[in-house]
């Protein structure tokens, strides 16, 4: 297997993801699976392939740089739950 | 043991654009809390990414101007981290194929030959909000007008060998940014942050040691000492038979040492992807050619200028070609003197500059322009004034705002030239000290300051210093 139980704790950790147990077993088989099959693809020679950023072959627009927001301080925040002084109020984060 | 210092920069620096780089929301600083914070800044759902244009001139603009080759095809990808200021969870960056790649830049220290540093890659990226600490009832508040601003990071080799090479490499890239108006170089604001990864080896060694990240650097002397202490501490370590341990540290100015940030000890893993929401950013010969052409004379070039065509010393020509304002004025001081470079470049860097570091202002600030002192020091060189009263009216110029001639006229401070004047005074001076005249009969050649000193008083500063030399040298050995 690609991938053991505790990689995928830290995985889960990392984008902040409870799960049982039992689900970590199932997820750890499922994803392996998947990196089974990236080396397959790895088997296949690329060199001359250009990796895809995109699935559209287009570019990207370029916005000219003027500023069109105007201020919707107070729509936005009567969604959040804690705000003061026009601050978003979040639990303390210590570095 | 001698030890050998590794260090390698890497520079945030705030492109001056109006708007952000994926949204309309203004960049302006110090606004209300959160309201330029748009729909796009605080990731809520549904909303789309468009990229800044200026932006990207400003960063191909960097690129040129570094000799770099430029990415004419780059992507933007997501860095995924979770902290309350960045609200999508993800910092859209560059990653794979960035819009600067490797180029260079010469930095000078102590010595005539430059050394050249390489630059690994520049990259757009978007800044994150800003966390307050404070305490709001045990919360955290969070502002997100910073979130989305522009960043260009900047990334060096580790080529620098002592914090000095450092601090001149840093300084060689704010005034570069400046010249370019590609960013205000505010370092206080945080438009310009400075982080340094610092290692040391044993003198010989080709293998890099564990290197250490120092964040939280917000001025040039700090850089130097933060580097320092470091560096004496990793030695420190590794001289005990340590091991230095590969982390983020803080500096604090106060206490003048660094700290761990004492993280959790678990690697970050960013698990970078290409932004599904951004296309490929591609450029072609003409947008680069028409960048091209936008760009100023670099502090290099305009050095090198400095010293051929206005004849100045190496040291006068980096100080007037350290920011491009600086050099600006200095040259439009020197077109109305009357061309005189080397007395314009004297009062600038002396006069000009000590008083603007007494007040603790800028150049920007003086409150004397520089076609003002160009009027100053044409008065000198035409003799209106010498060079003593010229100081007190640069004292008047600095208070009032007023013109030279306004107040040399106003003042009555005009020198003066009339021989019979002058000589006037000259005999009242011998006539009244004749035991001096005795002295100077005698052989005692240091008494002409004296009398020199008198004449100067007796006139009130105004008299012509050499026509006062040549008559008392003329009377005095009658």
């Amino acid at each position: 297997m690609a991938l053991n139980e505790d990689n995928v704790r830290s995985i889960a950790h990392l984008a902040r993801l409870s799960m049982t147990d039992e689900e970590r077993g199932h997820y750890t088989e499922e994803l392996s699976t998947i990196l089974d099959f990236v080396e397959v693809m790895r088997s296949i020679d690329t060199t001359d392939v250009v990796p895809m950023a995109h699935p559209h072959h287009a570019t990207q627009r370029l916005r000219p740089d003027v500023v069109t927001e105007t201020d919707q301080r107070e729509k936005f925040q009567h969604q959040a739950p804690a705000t003061e002084d026009g601050l978003y109020l979040v639990p303390k984060v210590i570095d | 043991m001698q030890w050998e210092t590794v260090i390698g920069l890497e520079i945030h620096t705030q492109l001056a654009t109006n708007s952000k780089i994926f949204s309309g929301a203004s960049t302006a600083f110090g606004a209300e809390p959160n309201t330029q914070a748009c729909a796009v800044d605080l990731g809520l759902p549904g909303v789309l990414p468009v990229l800044n244009q200026e932006a990207v001139k400003m960063a191909v603009k960097f690129g040129l101007a570094v000799n770099a080759e430029i990415g004419m095809r780059s992507i933007f990808a997501r860095k995924n981290y979770f902290y309350p200021d960045l609200p999508k969870g993800y910092q859209i960056s560059q990653f794979e194929l960035p819009i600067v790649g490797k180029g260079s830049i010469d930095i000078r220290v102590d010595v005539a030959e430059p050394k050249r540093i390489a630059i690994t890659r520049a990259h757009l990226e978007e800044d994150a909000g800003k966390s307050l600490h404070e305490d709001f009832h045990g919360m955290t508040g969070i502002d997100l007008n910073r979130a989305g601003t522009p960043l260009l990071e900047i990334v060096s080799e580790p080529d620098m060998r002592s914090a000095k090479e450092a601090v001149a490499y840093a300084r060689k890239i704010h005034s570069l940014v400046q010249y370019l108006q590609i960013c205000d170089g505010n370092m206080q604001e945080g438009s310009f942050r400075v982080d340094a990864n610092v290692s040391v080896r044993l003198r010989g060694e080709d293998a890099l040691g564990t290197r250490t990240e120092i964040k939280n650097v917000n001025s040039f002397r700090f850089l130097e000492r933060a580097i320092n202490f470091e560096v004496e501490r990793q030695i420190d370590v590794l001289e005990a038979g340590g091991k230095v341990v590969q982390e983020t540290r803080l500096y604090d100015a106060d206490l003048d040492e660094t700290r761990s940030m004492r993280t959790k000890e678990e690697a970050n893993d960013y698990r970078y992807f290409p932004d599904p929401d951004l296309l490929p950013v591609e450029l072609d010969d003409a947008f680069i050619a028409q960048i091209q052409t936008t760009l100023p004379e670099l502090p290099d070039a305009k050095r090198q200028r400095f010293m051929a065509d206005y004849a100045l010393q190496e040291t006068d020509a980096d100080l007037l070609t350290a920011s491009r304002e600086m050099a600006d004025y200095f040259e439009s001081a020197v077109k109305t003197s009357g061309g005189q470079a080397k007395l314009v470049s004297n009062w600038l860097t002396t006069e000009l500059t000590g008083r603007l570091n007494k007040e603790d202002k800028s150049l920007g600030e003086s409150p004397v322009a520089a076609i003002q002192l160009g009027e100053l020091v044409r008065r000198i060189a035409d003799n209106t004034i010498s060079g003593k009263i010229a100081k007190q009216v640069f004292d008047v110029m600095w208070q009032s705002g007023e013109s030279p001639d306004e107040i040399i006229e106003a003042q009555g401070l005009k020198q003066i030239t009339d021989e019979g004047a002058i000589e006037a005074m000259v005999d009242e001076v011998i006539a009244a000290n004749p035991e001096q005249v005795e002295q100077f009969k005698a052989g005692k050649a240091k008494v002409m300051g004296f009398f020199v000193g008198q004449v100067m008083k007796a006139s009130k500063g105004k008299a012509n210093p050499q026509q006062i030399n040549a008559l008392l040298n003329a009377k005095l050995k009658e």
